[in-house]
């Protein structure tokens, strides 16, 4: 009889190549590895930045220099040397930025058709507004006009701090300010770009947002910072997809989200991070040391962070809420993978504030092979938030015996009228389940792959339509060979 | 159709099989009897190819082909179903997408397109009907929250789609009451031709009450002792496991 077991099937797991694993041979112009406070004033001369955003990057320095490197995670890995990173490198032919597609240098556009996501077609076909970061340089930002007629801003940070100072002034560290934390205090020191997006009252952006990000020069840290405002009665999605090249380096992701959702607004950000995980005995890959937080500033507005986390050696992200208005709800889903030797500590921050606001977590982690997830979710009623509710529910799979899962969900109750619930399990892809649908005619890989599926789909549930056909793709490809 | 040789096979080292030799025949349905622990769901098992037992002599020729060479998808996309004692369950995934997976992974294997979504709402509308099965139970995950009668008609269920060519229903009558069992047996016969045949597992008679089977094999400590028509069945039932082995050792 042929049999399969189930180690035999991990072994497979590890000689599963990386997908998105291939270098754009560019011409780009990266800053030797260090930091200091020239290299600061390098990076925002050469975005032709105001004094005061200067001084805002120096200060935040300054504050980092005090600052330890957090080590609360579970997660584990070498000392990384700050000045061996190079802080900036962008492509040397398109200093000034293009001005249409046609600019782009043709060598970046097959990059982004290897992953999937031509911007032509994108701008003709899908109908998603795509500001694509390589590296430092934002280089395409497709469907501004249409977006415009709404008065919608969707732009590269650095194009956003000339054109719009005012609002960038308002909002930039309003949520995550430069003290928040040591990654937050770097990335406000170096971010090099991102997006900014802004949605004016009353207005439902017209589109789904969407920007890519991608890691290319070896020994580069990518530091980008988004910002999303949504004002009175505004909606937008917004999704983010991110790939890096395979390299047997660690690359340094320290990336900032700020959300900021006015009354009666509405944001729903989504992310697909497939960043390079390393290999099999975690060599290489990704240090993704990630702040995302949104604020429910006004009554009645609303935060949805919905992540599909399946890259990255270490992942290190919490996308929180803060619920300040009354009647504002924040919604976290998130399905984390970590196979090979991936390490994941993920989860979210709800901080209750206002009353009757309301949370959601729904957390789905599976690991595989020598994977190691964690969950850390914290949920905060402050005195003030009469009436707050929050659901909490993590699940863990797990397949093979090598992997972990760890849960720390940390309650902090200050107000006797609210009412927190929190659910919890773990369980194993069970080898009767496999056998089940195998004897249905389904392949060992399909039927994990069904099974992994069935799994996340709550979460899946909450990503856009394409979004969510990208993300079983991901989870396949990143499971595919795992079994014989 | 089916030829068992001299059939041995373990779990995890206890010899359960102790040399079956059985002969199927397209067109044939026969039932398998005997006692707790006789080896009967072993060899629905070990048919199926579950990784568990191990196969320690004797062959099994199905179609012409060896089938212990194939492994258990294989096995399914030849046409062997089995109709689990316990079926297993898939929290969130939806029963519909389960056995349209299914049924596309095994015309893929026969080389047939894959059937699209609304041929095959319009295949298992019928389906459904025959096993009065809730529309709602496709909606819902694999098995999940499902009573124990529910499972064991969606077996048979998934088995009225898939079309097997040689059905194993191991201890599907076990947790159904009788208006259950009727509606199951219903869905056997219904499917029942002279292309297909059905092999029954069970520790009662009743069901045979419903679905008569050709023949009846009586299995005792992994071999089968007796073998002979539906009147062994109820010779059974009359007398007990315990007189049929006595009288076998006679």
């Amino acid at each position: 009889m042929k049999q399969e077991s189930e180690t035999e099937m991990l072994k497979e797991y590890a000689e599963q190549e990386y997908k998105y694993g291939f270098v754009t041979d560019i011409e780009s112009e990266t800053l030797p590895p260090g930091l200091n406070e020239e290299v600061i004033q390098f990076i925002s001369k050469k975005k032709g930045e105001p004094q005061w955003l200067t001084d805002w990057r120096l200060k935040a320095y300054k504050i980092w220099l005090k600052m330890e490197e957090p080590h609360w995670a579970n997660v584990e890995y070498p000392k990384i040397n700050y000045q061996a990173i190079s802080y900036y490198s962008a492509p040397k032919n398109m200093k000034d930025g293009p001005k249409s597609l046609d600019e782009v240098d043709p060598e970046l556009i097959k990059t982004y058709n290897k992953l999937g996501i031509p911007l032509e077609e994108q701008e003709i076909l899908a109908g998603v507004a795509v500001d694509a970061v390589f590296d430092s340089m934002s280089v395409a930002t497709t469907f501004k006009d249409r977006l415009a007629e709404k008065g919608v801003i969707f732009c590269p940070i650095s194009e956003a701090v000339k054109e719009h100072p005012e609002l960038i002034k308002k909002y930039l560290g309003s949520v995550v300010p430069q003290s928040d934390n040591f990654f937050a205090a770097l990335n406000s020191a170096v971010f090099t770009d991102g997006s900014f997006c802004y949605i004016p009252p009353g207005t439902r952006c017209p589109m789904e947002l969407s920007t890519y990000f991608r890691i290319n020069e070896p020994n580069t840290g990518q530091f980008e910072r988004t910002l999303i405002v949504a004002e009175k009665g505004a909606y937008v999605s917004y999704l983010e997809g991110c790939t890096a090249p395979k390299r047997d380096e660690n690359q340094l992701h320290a990336a900032v989200v700020e959300l900021v959702a006015l009354d009666d607004a509405e944001i729903k950000y989504s992310t697909v991070q497939n960043w390079y995980p390393g290999d099999k005995d975690g060599k290489g890959g990704i240090y993704n040391f990630v702040t995302k937080r949104g604020a429910c500033r006004g009554n009645s507005s609303k935060i949805t962070w919905t992540q599909v986390e399946t890259g990255s050696s270490i992942t290190w992200k919490y996308p929180s809420c803060i619920l300040q208005g009354d009647n504002s709800k924040g919604e976290f889903y998130s399905v984390a993978l970590s196979a090979l030797k991936q390490q994941a500590d993920t989860g979210t921050k709800m901080i209750h504030i206002g009353k009757n606001t309301k949370s959601t977590i729904i957390s789905k982690g599976i690991s595989a092979q020598k994977g190691q997830n964690t969950y850390r979710g914290q949920v905060m009623i402050k005195k003030s938030a009469t009436g707050a509710r929050n659901y909490s529910q993590c699940d863990s799979l797990l397949i093979g015996d090598q992997c972990g899962a760890h849960t720390f969900p940390y309650l902090d109750v200050k107000n006797t009228k609210s009412h927190i619930e929190h659910e919890a399990s773990t369980s194993k892809i069970g080898e009767d389940q496999i056998y089940y649908c195998k004897q249905r005619g389904i392949s060992e890989e399909d039927a994990i792959n069904l099974i992994v599926n069935g799994f996340c789909k709550e979460v899946f549930k909450e990503l856009p339509m394409e979004f969510a056909v990208e993300a079983q793709r991901l989870l396949e490809v990143s499971l595919e060979g795992s079994v014989g | 159709m089916l030829k068992i040789t001299n059939l041995h096979a373990s779990v995890e080292g206890n010899s359960i099989l102790k040399g079956i030799n059985l002969e199927v025949k397209a067109g044939e349905t026969h039932a398998i009897m005997g006692p707790n622990g006789s080896g009967k769901s072993t060899l629905a098992q070990v048919l199926a190819g579950h990784d568990d037992y191990e196969v320690d002599q004797g062959e099994v020729s199905y179609l012409g082909k060896d089938l212990l060479e194939l492994d258990v998808d294989e096995r399914a996309c030849e046409g062997i179903f089995l109709a689990f004692q316990y079926p297993v369950e898939l929290p969130g995934v939806n029963n519909t997408y389960f056995l349209k997976s299914a049924l596309n992974a095994q015309r893929k294997y026969r080389g047939e397109t894959e059937i699209d979504a609304m041929e095959f709402m319009d295949l298992i509308g019928d389906k459904i009907k025959l096993l009065n099965l809730k529309d709602s139970l496709l909606k819902r995950p694999v098995n999940e929250g499902f009573s124990g009668g529910e499972k064991k008609r969606n077996e048979i269920f998934q088995m009225a789609v898939l079309e097997p060519k040689l059905a194993l229903l191991d201890e599907t009558d076990s947790g159904l009451d009788i208006d259950a069992l009727r509606i199951v047996a219903g869905g056997v016969n219904a499917m029942r031709s002279k292309d297909n045949a059905t092999i029954i597992v069970t520790h009662y008679q009743r069901l045979l009450n419903y679905i008569v089977p050709d023949y009846v094999h009586v299995l005792v400590d992994g071999k089968i002792i007796s073998s002979g028509d539906k009147a062994l069945a109820l010779e059974l039932e009359e007398k007990g496991y315990d007189k049929i082995i006595e009288e076998s050792k006679a």
